[in-house]
């Protein structure tokens, strides 16, 4: 992709952005958006690439296993931590196509620079 | 410092020579108090004891002949100092201890005897440090050498890469009782400036420290954990990273995961090696020369 292209999903996904956990009161937001369940376990995300279309809004609800893993997302300049025993919640609404990678950013082990991921934007 | 030494080295080694110049040194150097003299330090980082993997099948012995190299200099340094990744990360508590005292009787072949060492992830993430401190002492410090303050700071204890409010309080504290003009050296780990944050290569509170420091008009940092040689600037503060001792890695943000470079048997230890740090001009310049882990 394009550093232009980048450009233009991260804009349109930081517009849309909003509250990085929503917890339960995400229900009861119109528009239901696509909910999608993502693990996180020493040293992986399951999926690790996620397909999304460009002005879709999804909820990705995290589940982490193991281990206070972190969800960096630096080109939109948030972050999150994903507590064991807790779903955590995050709005997005990308625009246009791109690639919006993210990366723990709590070292978890051996192993820990392995755990990428990333959402895959499409028209 | 004993040029006939530098210059001794560099031919053996054939290092670069980087000069990181502190802002102007020669006329910051005329408000200098006196007391400063020229010396040499030799950084050595990453050295990750205990790995095993095809990324250096030579991992039993690497740091042994970096070890060799360091004795062979003709002068040796006033100090050496280890920024991080002292060993390679395990689960296990005991093993974690074993690998740090099995590195720390290893480093204790080296001819110098002041050696300030400082934790990595790799070796005090997944404790906050707690077997790390057993055998090291603290994991944040200073020090002063012949009129150049150097601050050690601790941004990988804490596994979400951070500072913390009570290490930043301390920063403050220490550098608010120096000169603006002073020179001053920080050894860090992580960068601690964001350099490529989707690798988690940065700091998550670094830029607090930056701001700490950017009053302070001779600073200069060195660090480790990239695995390679980096330089940076942030506004008038140099950063450089330092090579490891036990793998390299790709330049930053240049694929998309941060794998170690492939062992090339053809040129064993290819971009690996320590470096030295030569300040002169009263503290206010540092040379950078790059060696390689054996002599050619």
């Amino acid at each position: 992709m394009s550093g232009v292209d980048r450009r233009h999903v991260l804009q349109g996904a930081l517009a849309a952005v909003g509250a990085a956990v929503l917890g339960a009161a995400f229900a009861q937001v119109e528009g239901k958006p696509r909910v999608i369940e993502l693990t996180a376990r020493r040293f992986a995300y399951e999926p690790n690439e996620i397909a999304l279309k460009a002005a879709e809004r999804v909820v990705i609800a995290i589940r982490s296993l193991d281990f206070i893993h972190g969800m960096n997302l630096p080109d939109l300049g948030m972050r999150l931590d994903l507590v064991p025993g807790r779903v955590t919640r995050l709005e997005l609404h990308p625009k246009a196509p791109g690639v919006i990678d993210f990366v723990c950013d709590n070292f978890c082990g051996d192993g820990h620079e392995e755990m990428h991921g990333r959402f895959v934007v499409s028209a | 410092m004993q040029r006939r030494d530098f210059l001794a080295l560099t031919a053996f080694g054939g290092g670069a020579v980087f000069a990181s110049s502190l802002a102007g040194c020669a006329s910051q150097a005329q408000g200098m108090p006196n007391g400063y003299k020229d010396f040499y330090f030799v950084q050595l980082s990453d050295t990750h004891w205990g790995f095993q993997g095809p990324a250096n099948p030579d991992a039993a012995v690497t740091l042994r002949k970096a070890v060799a190299t360091a004795n062979a200099l003709a002068t040796q340094p006033d100090f050496i100092v280890f920024t991080g990744d002292l060993t390679h990360t395990t689960d296990d508590p005991v093993e974690r201890r074993r690998r740090l005292a099995e590195f720390k009787s290893i480093v204790a072949d080296l001819k110098v005897k002041t050696v300030r060492f400082m934790p990595g992830e790799h070796d005090a993430s997944l404790d906050r440090g707690a077997a790390y401190k057993e055998l090291f002492g603290e994991t944040f410090y200073t020090f002063d050498h012949k009129g150049v303050h150097f601050i050690a700071i601790d941004n990988v204890s804490d596994p979400g890469a951070k500072l913390g409010d009570e290490q930043l309080a301390w920063l403050r504290a220490d550098l608010a009782a120096r000169d603006k003009n002073a020179p001053i050296v920080v050894l860090a780990h992580r960068p601690l400036f964001d350099l490529a944050p989707k690798w988690d290569w940065a700091t998550r509170d670094g830029a607090q420290a930056i701001e700490l420091l950017m009053p302070h008009s001779n600073v200069t940092v060195f660090y480790g954990h990239i695995h390679q040689e980096h330089h940076h600037m942030t506004g008038h503060i140099a950063h450089h990273s330092a090579k490891s001792l036990i793998f390299p890695l790709p330049a930053p943000g240049s694929q998309e995961k941060r794998t170690p470079l492939p062992w090339d048997a053809s040129a064993p230890y290819k971009g690996l090696g320590f470096r030295e740090v030569e300040a002169e001009d009263a503290g206010t310049t540092l040379k950078v020369t790059e060696f390689p882990v054996v002599r050619a």
